[in-house]
């Protein structure tokens, strides 16, 4: 049967964002925006069509996968910790008849959708800048964001289940998160990798996210999309899985 | 009527250390329970057993009619838990605590709406709906926590030292709520290490020592049966001289810093020899649960 038990831990979360939501959507959107205009007009002024496209087109999709990246990964990371380390929200759930699987779920739902919420952002400059080819399949963007959100929000739970401190989750913004951003394709294609990196820059979560994206924003359909989505999907699973087994064994034993 | 939570040869380890050993337990409907012991004796472990968020190395618990851990979601619909650590939530107010947590059990925010005035009027913070939690006080947030405990209307509350860091006013005021709370026939279950706290609230007391209970009764039967009825405690110039010819008078004499117990059942003798001896100071009182507690667990610092 499916359970809908988190729902109330999801609906907390979305209470107190709706409090703070002007500055929190400012700050979260603000930084790809600026991003993704300063590059894309500023270095696209130098650079000729980038597979096929003006730069900043090129670049769209891969400020709409990095920002939906980071919005989940600093929601399951910096604010889930300050919920289950600093405020001890967690463990007053605990008490009730929820469990960690429904605090985690709520968790991880929430992040998904506050990352979605970022997504829609940068779609909606895309939109209103006409950096698309074909309208419709834009639209396709946003369950690519849910994806790129659920993927990055269960990974993020399992790094936040084993972190000691806040400072913890500078080794996986640069040990996951930069190299993923630096090989996945956000600032430029990959095209020209060599075979080897080109093969570990493949397996990367961001890759898949960026693979699905790019095509949709350049008018056509991925390539390999489902094989594209089953990554993400996969990647968050486990994610969500290991984040279930290590905050047992942190808070629960 | 059965008992609302059983706990059978409770076990439980850290790093090989059994923090909960052998420990049994039965609540009686309707009545208040002390679980009384020292620092790191094992009783917040204890209630985190009874409510089925750790699993027990050996033994059996049933909370309310469902066998742990298996149960433990629908035991915990009709149970309410104050918990050692504050955790309140700081981005809501007064109003939004309490609606919000009430969520968690399930209830529509009607329901909800509709305690939340009794609620906080029996936390004393009538008119506090809309504070933010940073401005409460210690004791504001205490009851508010403990508000928050009755939002689904429990049958078993369970406390982890609710007035631990308060001061006077407010351990009072607490007290004054978990009265109310016994005679609405609530079954309470508190841990603390405030004897006086214990001998006022409790019907039935546990006292635990590295997780084995060593003594078990209400406060009137293990005063009666650990202790001599009266202690005089004597302190100042020449204790030690008169701590030699004084054993004879006392059942038993110990001394801890600058100060000597004398528990006896005949504290005149020593009253009278006190007043013979200049320079010495002394307090006669009842002997009570602090004396029977120092008595079983030791005089030893624990943290
Ligand atoms: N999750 C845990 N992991 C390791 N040791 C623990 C854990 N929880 C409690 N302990 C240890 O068990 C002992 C009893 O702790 P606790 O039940 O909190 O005692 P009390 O509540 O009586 O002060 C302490 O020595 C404590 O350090
Ligand atoms: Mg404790």
């Amino acid at each position: 049967m499916i359970s809908f038990a988190w729902f109330p831990v999801w609906r907390r979360n979305f209470l107190v964002w709706r409090k703070l939501a002007g500055p929190s959507l400012l700050g979260n959107l603000a930084d790809p925006m600026l991003y993704m205009l300063g590059l894309g007009y500023g270095l696209g002024a130098l650079l000729p069509d980038v597979d096929g496209v003006p730069y900043l087109n090129f670049l769209a999709a891969g400020t709409l996968a990095y920002s939906v990246m980071n919005s989940a990964s600093f929601e399951t990371l910096y604010s889930a910790f300050s919920r289950m380390h600093v405020q001890k929200t967690w463990d007053a759930i605990l008490n009730t008849p929820l469990d960690l699987r429904d605090v985690l779920l709520g968790e991880l739902f929430w992040a998904t959708s506050k990352s979605l919420l970022s997504g829609i952002a940068i779609l909606l400059v895309i939109w209103v800048l006409g950096l698309y080819e074909h309208f419709a399949l834009t639209l396709v963007l946003l369950p690519v964001a849910v994806l790129t959100g659920f993927c990055f929000a269960g990974l993020g739970l399992s790094i936040n289940a084993v972190s000691p401190n806040y400072d913890f989750f500078l080794y996986y913004f640069t040990l996951a998160i930069t190299p993923m951003v630096l090989l996945g394709g956000v600032f430029y294609p990959t095209t020209a990798f060599p075979a080897w990196l080109a093969a570990i820059a493949a397996w990367l979560p961001l890759t898949h996210a960026i693979e699905l994206a790019r095509p949709l924003i350049l008018g056509q359909w991925p390539q390999g999309m489902l094989l594209h989505a089953a990554a993400l999907l996969a990647y968050g699973m486990a994610g969500f899985a290991a984040a279930l087994g290590l905050t047992r064994k942190r808070l629960l034993r | 009527m059965k008992s609302p939570l059983s706990l059978r040869g409770l076990t439980k380890s850290y790093g090989g250390q059994r923090v909960v050993d052998g420990f049994d337990l039965e609540l009686e409907p309707g009545r208040c329970h002390g679980l009384l012991g020292p620092n790191g004796a094992g009783k917040t472990t204890t209630l985190r057993l009874a409510l089925g968020l750790i699993e027990a190395d050996a033994g059996t618990v049933e909370l309310l009619g469902h066998v742990l851990p298996a149960e433990a979601k629908q035991a915990r619909r009709r149970v309410g838990v104050v918990p050692q650590v504050d955790s309140l939530d700081p981005d809501f107010t007064v109003a939004e605590n309490l609606q919000t947590y009430g969520r968690y059990f399930g209830l529509s925010g009607k329901t909800i709406a509709e305690r939340i005035p009794a609620l906080l009027d029996f936390a004393g913070l009538a008119g506090k709906a809309d504070a933010p939690i940073l401005t409460l006080s210690g004791g504001m947030k205490r009851r508010l926590t403990l508000a928050r405990a009755l939002v689904n209307d429990p049958d078993l509350i369970i406390l982890d030292e609710p007035t631990t860091g308060l001061d006077p006013q407010a351990r009072h005021l607490i007290w004054q709520g978990l009265r109310r709370l016994i005679s609405q026939g609530k079954t309470l279950l508190l841990t603390t290490h405030f004897m006086d706290e214990a001998e006022r609230l409790c019907d039935i007391i546990s006292v635990l020592d590295h997780g084995r209970s060593i003594a078990r009764g209400s406060p009137r039967e293990l005063i009666a049966g650990h202790i001599e009825p009266h202690v005089v405690e004597v302190f100042g110039e020449g204790l030690d001289e008169w701590k030699a010819c004084v054993s004879g008078l006392c059942r038993r004499c110990e001394q801890a810093g600058e100060t000597l117990f004398c528990y006896t059942d005949n504290p005149d003798k020593v009253v009278a020899e006190l007043e013979a001896a200049p320079g010495l100071r002394y307090l006669h009182r009842p002997a009570n649960l602090e004396d029977v507690f120092l008595k079983i667990t030791g005089r030893d610092l624990r943290d």
